[in-house]
């Protein structure tokens, strides 16, 4: 096709340098409210408190002992940030880590050895992950309904399989992975699992047009399908995938533990949303950055770990990881406005609709 | 129906001994009226009447300040500068509330019903009747509304849901609620917009009843053949400035458009193209509740009309060439091959585009860039091994940006921020960008400026000329018929005519799309004995 040569002169573009340049001097200070900024912000704040609170806070074997508690966690965070983009949500995660644990701890006293029981524990995760992705993307039922029923689901297998038994037998070389670092440094497994695994999802989600699939079904489902996206498909991969990471996670939570139990991981999927949420994901979709969600993943780690060395008992820090939910659901609002703000400070004493009004078509 | 004001003594004491403006019998006098947003001036000192027992047309382009000047009258706005005089007496519009109780009553272009009320509820929302004891009275709710409707001589079941309504039925719901409280000024903002050719006629004879009882109505039309129809007096505004206010019988259409534009256009520059090979066939397509025996080819070349009322099932049959939906019955060959596609992406691969209706909802992610919404169809076959390369991104966007002439400051720029015109072209950019064989569009130029809408005639004329198959719905007549070299004419999801270029005439399009039969040869019926 070519439809090239339209004829006659293209008309001038109507705009105003001054206003052009005005407007650049508020995006740099609307770019420096980024929530990435201020969560950098509040990482080092919080350092430089634990720092004070406690010598052994910046230690080798706190750093470890810090990540390791974080670890699965901020993996399952991951996928569960782009599901959050499309604009839906996967609660079942923590079920599924307990469920791979269970299966791998079952099918290791059935005297499976690890190397096939943990690709036959993924597997399940995988599956596990259809299961959401059919019910949501096919059956057309909320996620937040569709997961919660597999929250229990899953959970309720895990019982069956296992029992009240704890496995604890597993070999060494595989709790390794749980406590011990990177042979040669003193980077503890999780933390490496988790940083590979972030390169590369940071990669696909701002890198690749994958990435722009998720952000583009998030913000507008129906153009998105017009565009030839497959909407439906997007979102089924997405819990796959994270069906699959859970399934890792708990791997690494039986081989951290030592012991493979039908409750593992029993409560993590509030602290993988609230890193998503405090990472600056918008809970209604669209809006993100696997990086925010690193730096939040980081924030809560650092800060569970001021909180310990203070000696705060653990159901204080339950109270701190709720306050944070709500305030990091607060505070990009507040943020977004500000950055908003000054954009319109910079471009004037504009005001909300234009003559034209397409901010109002736009509203959320 | 009395025009006591809510706020007002009913006596006319406020009218009758009132200053010299009264003696021009304005109901609404503006004066001097500017507003300036940030850099753009939208109203430059305006000044307007409006009398009673007259329809008054405001036309102008998209940014000329029609909307600002609506919504300064609404209550939305308040003017920088200048004074509005309602009977003579200077009142300042605050708020909306404001001017319901000054008798303004703004019907906007989109309805804004409450899908779950009923129609009386959302007529009466603002201001229900109460019953005893300060309570809603919902008998008197609903014999009030069905009164009104009566009035309006418009049968709907008061008590349904608005959920469900048609489009036109909606905007009747609009019209009855801005009645609901007596108004004395009645604006309506783009009404016929959604409407078909026989909806505008029964809006039309609401105008002229509501005139006749001494209502002011401001009516603002992109459609200039509606303001002949239905305006005493047209004002034309451009860039924020009222350029001429006349008697609709001292104006041309030529004149109109010269004062809108600045310069004289030609309206629809349809080209003569080479007609080629047949691109798309369709054969006995049928999609159950929505229509059926649909046959018709589209050639290289060709633009072929859908006209016909809405819900005659123009889009329905859109949506399945795109595979939106599926087909029930027929078959759909591209080429000559058979082909049925389970989703768009598979369209989208074959070759077939489509540019739907609702331009915000389905053509655009408003909150993605230009770039970013031009290439979102063709990214994998953009950049096969998955990472995006911005600067190639750019450069094809900045590409069709340019061949469109679209008006904007850089493709980095939010597709929300455009006009409509402007963001139909990005629409139009987009289906262009996957190099498509056939080209669907659907109400292409709806709410678009006049001057954006002839560029995209010149467009569509010029992909034709290029070898494109275009199939274009479109509810405005006068552009189906001045664009397409044949008329596809459905009524309740049929066809009742096929009308070539050289026969077609609006009485003979309206004829068929009515379900009369035509008798004396206008209009040709398929040969298949329906």
């Amino acid at each position: 096709m070519s439809a090239q040569g339209l004829p006659g002169a293209a008309p001038t573009i109507d705009q105003d340098g001054p206003a052009t340049s005005r407007i650049g001097v508020g995006r740099r200070l609307a770019g420096l409210m980024r929530w990435e900024v201020l969560l950098l912000g509040i990482l080092v704040a919080l350092i430089l408190v634990g720092t004070s609170l406690s010598k052994v806070f910046l230690s080798g074997a706190n750093f470890a002992n810090l990540t390791s508690a974080i670890g699965e966690v901020a993996i399952m965070a991951l996928p569960m940030t782009l599901i959050i983009i499309t604009g839906e949500i996967d609660l079942s995660v923590e079920s599924m880590a307990g469920l791979a644990g269970a299966v791998l701890g079952w099918l290791w006293a059935a005297g499976v050895p690890l190397q096939i029981g943990i690709p036959m524990v993924l597997c399940v995760g995988i599956m596990g992950g259809l299961l959401n992705g059919l019910l949501v993307s096919r059956a057309a039922l909320p996620s937040l309904v569709v997961t919660l029923g597999t929250l229990a689901l899953f959970r309720g297998l895990a019982n069956v399989v296992l029992g009240p038994r704890a496995i604890s037998d597993f070999p060494s070389w595989f709790t390794g992975f749980g406590f011990g670092n990177v042979p040669g440094t003193s980077i503890p497994w999780t933390l490496a699992v988790f940083a590979v695994l972030a390169i590369v999802f940071v990669a696909v989600t701002h890198r690749t047009w994958l990435g722009r699939w998720v952000f583009a079904t998030g913000k507008n489902k129906d153009a998105s399908r017009y565009s030839g996206i497959r909407v439906d498909r997007v979102k089924l991969v997405l819990f796959a995938i994270s069906g699959l990471i859970a399934a890792l996670a708990g791997v690494l939570l039986a081989a951290r533990f030592s012991s493979a139990r039908a409750d593992n991981g029993t409560g993590l999927t509030l602290t993988v949303v609230t890193i998503v949420v405090l990472g600056g994901v918008d809970i209604n979709g669209g809006k993100g950055t696997i990086i925010g969600v690193i730096l939040a993943a980081a924030v809560l780690a650092v800060l569970q770990s001021a909180l310990r060395l203070s000696g705060i008992s653990s159901e204080y820090q339950g109270v701190a990881v709720g306050l944070l939910l709500i305030v990091s659901v607060i505070a990009p609002q507040i943020a977004r406005q500000t950055r908003t703000l000054l954009v319109r400070a910079a471009m004037g004493r504009h005001s909300p609709a234009g003559p034209n009004a397409p901010g109002e078509v736009v509203g959320r | 129906m009395t025009h006591g004001l809510a706020g007002d003594p009913p006596d006319p004491a406020g009218r009758a001994p009132g200053a010299s403006v009264v003696a021009s019998g304005a109901t609404i006098a503006l004066t001097g009226i500017s507003k300036r947003f940030g850099a753009t001036q939208a109203l430059d000192d305006i000044s307007l009447e409006l009398r009673p027992g007259e329809v008054h047309g405001l036309v102008g382009e998209n940014g000329a300040g029609k909307s600002t000047l609506v919504k300064i009258l609404a209550g939305v706005y308040r003017p920088d500068s200048g004074s509005i005089l309602v009977d003579g007496a200077p009142r300042e519009i605050s708020d909306p509330g404001t001017a319901r109780s000054l008798g303004i009553s703004v019907v906007h272009q989109e309805p804004r019903l409450f899908p779950d009320l009923s129609v009386a509820e959302n007529v009466y929302l603002a201001d229900p009747p109460s019953g005893r004891l300060g309570s809603v009275s919902w008998r008197e709710m609903r014999r009030l509304s069905a009164a009104l409707f009566d009035e309006l001589d418009v049968r709907i079941d008061v008590t349904a849901p608005a959920r469900g309504l048609s489009m036109a039925d909606q905007q009747l719901v609009e019209i009855a609620k801005a009645l609901s409280i007596d108004a004395r000024v009645l604006v309506l903002d783009e009404p016929t917009a959604s409407l078909s050719a026989h909806e505008v006629d029964r809006l039309f004879s609401i105008v002229e009843r509501t005139r006749d009882r001494g209502v002011v109505v401001l009516f603002v039309s992109h459609r200039l053949d509606e303001i002949f129809r239905i305006c005493d007096v047209a004002t034309v505004f451009r860039d924020g400035r009222s350029i001429v206010t006349e008697r609709i019988s001292e104006l041309t259409t030529a004149d109109l458009v010269r004062h809108m534009v600045g310069r004289s256009v030609s309206l629809f520059p349809k080209a003569d193209a080479h007609i080629g090979e047949t691109l798309l066939e369709a054969r006995g397509l049928a999609r159950a509740g929505e229509f059926r025996d649909i046959s018709f080819e589209v050639h290289a070349g060709e633009i072929v009309g859908l006209a016909g009322l809405v819900g005659a099932g123009r889009t329905e049959i859109a949506r399945v060439l795109f595979g939106i939906t599926q087909r029930t019955a027929g078959e759909v060959l591209l080429k000559g091959e058979p082909v049925r596609f389970a989703s768009p992406s598979e369209a989208l691969r074959a070759g077939v585009a489509y540019v739907p209706e609702d331009r915000h909802q389905d053509g655009l992610v408003l909150d993605f860039s230009i770039a970013d919404n031009v290439t979102l169809p063709i990214l994998p076959r953009l950049f096969p091994r998955l990472f995006v390369r911005r600067s190639t991104e750019r450069a094809l966007a900045q590409r069709y940006v340019d061949q469109l002439r679209v008006r904007t400051t850089g493709v980095d720029q939010l597709a929300s921020a455009l006009s409509g015109g402007n963001q139909q072209k990005v629409v139009l950019a987009k289906w262009l960008a996957t190099e498509p064989l056939v080209l669907l569009l659907d109400e292409p130029t709806r709410g678009v400026d006049i001057g954006a809408k002839v560029e995209v005639h010149r467009i569509i004329s010029d992909l034709a000329s290029s070898g494109l198959g275009i199939v274009l719905i479109s509810s405005d007549l006068p552009e189906a018929l001045a664009m397409s070299d044949r008329i596809i004419v459905l009524h309740e999801g049929r066809i009742t005519a096929e009308i070539p270029r050289d026969r077609a005439t609006e009485e003979a399009v309206m004829f068929a799309a009515t379900g009369q039969n035509p008798e004396d040869g206008v209009a040709e019926v398929p040969p298949d004995g329906r």
